[in-house]
């Protein structure tokens, strides 16, 4: 049992930004995340002797050799794209319950919006997901290229069967906005959005319009975990991993045959973790939900069963995900409105509200957060956190 | 009239790929289907899911189906399709189970509507290799 075996005790992130760019590789974005998450738990770098990379975003020889790690004993990255921080999360937790290492670093960072650019995928990019060669051989030649469009055969199924609507999409986008003007440090802090200019913006993959999608940012975040025995001894208060896990929709590499369309990693890898974490869904103060587009909100809030399948748009509706709502979601703005730091972020953020240092977005007596991860064809991953 | 050559992406023709498509290119649409369990396949695979048996054979399918879900196109996320929004990539479910991604020949885009009859209409697209459209049905 994982339960409350380990903590993370570290977070770091660089600042976010769209024009100019950060200026800086993705290596060196990494690394100041992850100096800055090192230096946050009290931690020497050289002390770190675990780090799981990002997919395709720098290796850990490289990383360890940057930071003068010269005991690094446990090495790994899961390949769930945006589901990858939250499951290396529960990867890190597993290697220090175990002893197989004692502090693991999570990094991740990229210049999304400077660099090559998410939205020109090309057949090359696709060579790197799990997926890849199916799309290649069976989506590209008609002309099903992106995320976007891929997640939008998803939720027009979901808006045929359970009526959900433009304007339930629009409310995720708006409450993501709603937070990330109560927070600094979010690319469209200051930037009000109503729902006329949600359901003006222009189509871009429908149901999607480009105020469902996420931003294209540059900029890095990272964290440390280690055991809930080392926890105590260093300089944060300690954040316990009640319940973790991750999975993958069936199948995994291919979207249009699976015989449960709305069956995805989440589906399985929820239950998983809160039997873990041995809470109801009503116990959760917050959640962090990795919105790469509107739906995948609603899509998520059904899966981890916050509410029925099919009841989502209503959830989200009239502020049900926003600050003073059932459950605020992506107290931080998410990828829709903060920055899109590969869901690295969410987790960051949960951490943050679970110590109590948000400021005007601190949800109130915060206790346990859930924070979850989506890639690939809908990967999933979950964490359950506490103070 | 200028001759242009076709840009767009194509499949890589290697392996169960390709014997998916020279089908196509012979103006039959067949799928995989298990000869142990009778369970048809898409995308092509070595094994059955169902049942494990690599024994198998390409199956006619009868080439019509319902439109399952679709997305339209509005802005392009690839660059040869930048000159053909707006467009409407299709699942079609067809008769016998399996589902697989195409565009409708016929259909305008704000037309569609998810359970419309459809058949394979198929286009030739290079001198190798045919793609597996549909029309309304």
């Amino acid at each position: 049992m994982l339960k409350d075996k380990a903590c993370i005790v570290g977070i770091g992130e660089t600042p976010y930004c769209r024009k100019p760019g950060s200026g800086l590789s993705e290596m060196a974005i990494q690394l100041k995340a992850a100096v800055a998450a090192i230096e946050d738990a009290g931690l020497k770098a050289s002390q770190i002797d675990g780090i799981l990379p990002f997919p395709n975003l720098g290796k850990a020889e490289a990383l360890a050799a940057s930071l003068g790690c010269a005991n690094l004993r446990f090495a790994a990255t899961i390949h769930m794209g945006g589901a990858a921080p939250v499951a290396s999360l529960r990867a890190a937790a597993l290697a220090v319950a175990s002893g197989a290492a004692d502090y693991v670093l999570v990094p991740a960072g990229w210049n999304g919006f400077s660099g090559a650019r998410v939205r020109e995928t090309t057949t090359q990019d696709l060579d790197s997901i799990p997926g890849g060669a199916i799309a290649r051989d069976f989506y590209m030649p008609f002309g099903l290229t992106a995320p976007p469009q891929w997640y939008a055969l998803m939720a027009r199924r979901h808006m045929h069967e359970y009526g959900t609507t433009h304007e339930q999409l629009g409310a995720v986008a708006l409450a993501m906005r709603k937070h990330a003007n109560l927070n600094p440090a979010a690319v469209m802090h200051s930037k009000p959005l109503t729902m006329a200019d949600y359901l003006a913006s222009m189509m871009i993959a429908d149901p999607y319009k480009l105020l469902d999608c996420c931003l294209e940012t540059d900029g890095a975040a990272a964290f440390v975990v280690t055991s809930a025995e080392r926890a105590r001894d260093l300089k944060q208060k300690p954040i316990y991993v009640m319940g973790a896990a991750a999975s993958q929709p069936y199948p995994a590499d291919e979207i249009t045959n699976r015989k449960d369309l709305h069956q995805v990693g989440l589906s399985i890898a929820a239950p998983e973790a809160f039997r873990m974490a041995g809470i109801q869904h009503s116990d959760v103060d917050f959640a962090e939900i990795y919105d790469c587009f509107t739906f995948e909100v609603i899509q998520q809030i059904e899966e981890a069963g916050f509410c029925k399948r099919g009841e989502g748009g209503a959830f989200v509706e009239n502020g049900g995900i926003e600050l003073g709502g059932r459950l605020p979601v992506n107290t931080h703005g998410g990828l829709l409105s903060h920055a899109h730091s590969l869901g690295l972020g969410h987790l960051v953020e949960a951490v943050r509200q679970l110590r109590g240092e948000c400021g005007p977005r601190q949800v109130k007596d915060a206790e346990i957060g859930v924070v979850t991860g989506w890639g690939d064809f809908g990967d999933g991953s979950i964490a359950i956190l506490r103070r | 009239m200028t001759e242009t050559t076709y840009d767009k992406p194509l499949p890589r023709m290697d392996g169960l790929s390709k014997e998916f498509y020279d089908w196509c290119a012979k103006g039959e649409l067949r799928f995989q289907r298990c000869k142990c369990c009778g369970a048809w396949r898409h995308v092509p695979r070595d094994i059955c899911a169902e049942c494990s048996s690599f024994d198998w054979e390409w199956a006619l399918s009868s080439g019509r189906g319902t439109v399952f879900t679709w997305t339209v196109v509005a802005r392009a996320l690839h660059p040869a399709f930048g000159t053909s929004t707006p467009y409407a990539p299709v699942v079609v479910e067809l008769e016998g189970g399996v589902r697989l991604l195409t565009q409708l020949t016929d259909v305008a885009p704000d037309a569609l509507k998810i359970g419309m009859p459809v058949q394979v209409d198929f286009k030739s697209v290079t001198p190798e290799i045919t793609l597996p459209y549909f029309r309304r049905a």
